[in-house]
């Protein structure tokens, strides 16, 4: 079986900005792909234009083994898109633009399922202005899979969802998948993207700066342990403390974080120099890294500044 | 078959919409046929007021024209830019819909309600002024209806090709309708003595093309069939004009900088 997604050397410039910078990657059909970066990064460049919203400067698309840019309506009729802030005409009814947009695609699933899917069963009546925010979302991803998608594009699916209801869209999520749809989603939560993923991409400026499952993403960013600590005060001792760590050690406003392959021995070290200064550590915590670390890690200042 | 079913829906869909927001319909509809009581109750019903018919004939077709101009290139400018704003076209987009189904849909909605208010604005004129209609001229009316009708419905399509944000469409669709309506034979009686420039200003656009035909087909004294072949050639050229413009023009996104819903915070550099 082919993949569902092939990408290779994607890339798309606005005025003075190269938005997408060369983007390799593979989708297999059935899985279910994140693609995860702070704001800006090109996530959802990247992902209009496997979508066919927009077209690309250079490299090449296979979707379904369709080039999107000139796929049309056949291609469209193979995939649902969930984008990130697409409004739905108020006035209507939920069965009402579930009919309008259903009757497009040739293999439509029964609106009645989708709302099942969706638990908005007994919203069919409602118009939609009067749905709240969480809901009106749900009527997205209804939409989404109204035509019986090969392959569904869920642009940040569940941002602004509350946990109970993120859980529930990360059920239906898998659900699809495990009945041989593709997912291709994008998000900046973490747990999201570590909960659902068989594969995730970490972009940043552009590019892809890692990607692989969660445990292997894990693995690729050397993870290791991390040390973490607040000092009291500045000391000008500190060069001693951290001269031996140097590489490893990062350090705001008194908190100060080790990233490090061999923590008993580094562990050792620092409490040795605080005890022979004195100093009682607070809150100290020796803690084998988790995604967050490493994502934090791999796109590095683009988080601080967004 | 599949499109035509689509077509259905989606004129079905829009319609739905329009009478779903009264303030809408109010404007389109009532805002006319109160203008037809005012004037004929302000200026009496006599024969004379322009050339040889009554004022509820001369204002009767008038401003059931300047309601189907609205209904169509006032509504279709506003309602597209509204849903280009709010991201419904480019879900649209997103979907197998044929942008032209769509489109289409969007044109024979309005046509549909322009001819709604048509026939309301005609029934009050027959009903309440004694005005006449010749059934051989009935084929008159129809025809210069549909040309009109559809020439304001791409010309909407038009409006929204050029305005940026649904905040400047309704500018520009008052600003452009009304100050014509008083140069089109719609608002105001033109003259042997009315300035030959503003003549002029009337004869280049549509609005006055349109009033015209269809007045012409409600005219106890034109000639049957009272087809206005000029005036309807007038028409079509602006629609042409008009479909020519909107194809090259006409956007499904949002256009970056007018600051549309949701995407104000990522208005930087």
């Amino acid at each position: 079986m082919t993949n569902a997604i092939e990408v290779r050397d994607l890339t798309k410039a606005y005025a003075h900005n190269q938005a997408v910078d060369g983007l390799t990657f593979d989708v297999a059909r059935g899985e279910i792909f994140a693609i995860l970066g702070p704001n800006g990064a090109g996530k959802s460049t990247a992902v209009e234009i496997l979508e066919g919203h927009r077209t690309r400067d250079g490299g090449s698309v296979s979707v379904l083994g369709v080039d999107p840019a000139t796929g049309g309506r056949a291609f469209r009729d193979r995939i649902g898109i969930v984008l990130q802030a697409a409004g739905i005409d108020k006035e209507l009814t939920v069965g009402e633009v579930l009919d309008l947009y259903g009757s497009a695609y040739s293999r439509r699933r029964p609106a009645d399922e989708v709302l099942a899917m969706v638990e908005l069963v007994e919203k069919s009546d409602d118009r939609v202005s009067t749905l709240s925010g969480g809901q009106q979302r749900r009527v997205d991803l209804a939409l989404g899979l109204i035509g019986d998608p090969e392959l569904i594009f869920l642009d940040e699916p569940t941002t602004g969802f509350d946990p109970a209801a993120r859980r529930r869209s990360w059920e239906l999520i898998e659900a699809l998948a495990s009945k041989g749809t593709t997912v291709v989603l994008t998000t900046h939560y973490l747990e999201e993207a570590e909960y659902l993923a068989d594969r995730v991409a970490v972009m940043a400026s552009g590019k892809i700066v890692a990607s692989g499952t969660p445990d292997e993403l894990r693995a690729s960013a050397d993870a290791g342990t991390v040390i973490r600590f607040t000092l009291p005060a500045v000391d000008a001792a500190l060069a001693g403390l951290l001269d031996p760590l140097v590489g490893n050690a990062t350090g705001r406003d008194g908190k100060i974080e080790i990233v490090t392959a061999k923590p008993t021995a580094d562990l050792a070290h620092v409490t040795a120099w605080a005890v022979s200064h004195g100093i009682e550590l607070a809150g100290l915590s020796v803690e084998s890294m988790n995604l967050e670390d490493v994502y934090l890690r791999l796109v590095g200042d683009e988080v601080v500044s967004s | 078959m599949n499109d035509l079913r689509l077509l259905f829906k989606s004129v079905r869909a829009e319609n739905r919409i329009f009478w779903r927001t009264p303030i809408g319909a109010f404007f389109t509809l009532g805002l006319p046929l109160i203008m037809l009581v005012l004037f004929v109750a302000m200026f009496g019903n006599e024969a004379g007021f322009s050339g040889s018919i009554t004022t509820s004939q001369f204002y009767a077709p008038g401003l059931a024209v300047f309601a189907a101009a609205s209904a169509t290139y006032t509504n279709i400018g506003m309602l597209l830019t509204v849903r280009r704003d709010d991201g419904i076209l480019k879900r649209m987009r997103g979907t197998p819909i044929p942008p032209r189904v769509f489109l289409a849909g969007v044109v024979l909605s309005a046509v549909w309600i322009a001819f709604v208010s048509t026939v309301i604005m005609v029934g009050l004129g027959i009903v309440a002024y004694g005005i006449n209609i010749e059934l051989a001229k009935v084929p008159a009316m129809l025809l210069s209806f549909v040309i009109g009708a559809v020439c304001f419905a791409t010309l909407g399509i038009t409006l929204a090709s050029v305005a940026k944000s649904a905040a400047s469409a309704p500018a520009i669709a008052n600003a452009t309708l009304l100050p014509l309506g008083f140069v089109s034979n719609v608002f105001v009686s033109f003259g042997q003595d009315s300035p030959r420039w503003l003549e002029v200003v009337g004869d280049i656009f549509p609005l006055k093309h349109f009033a015209t035909a269809f007045s012409a087909s409600m005219n106890p004294f034109t000639q049957t069939p009272a087809i206005e072949w000029g005036h309807l050639g007038v028409l079509l050229l602006w629609t042409a004009g008009g479909a020519l413009v909107a194809s090259r023009k006409f956007t499904w996104e949002p256009v970056a900088g007018a600051t549309p819903r949701g995407r104000r915070s990522r208005r930087s550099r």
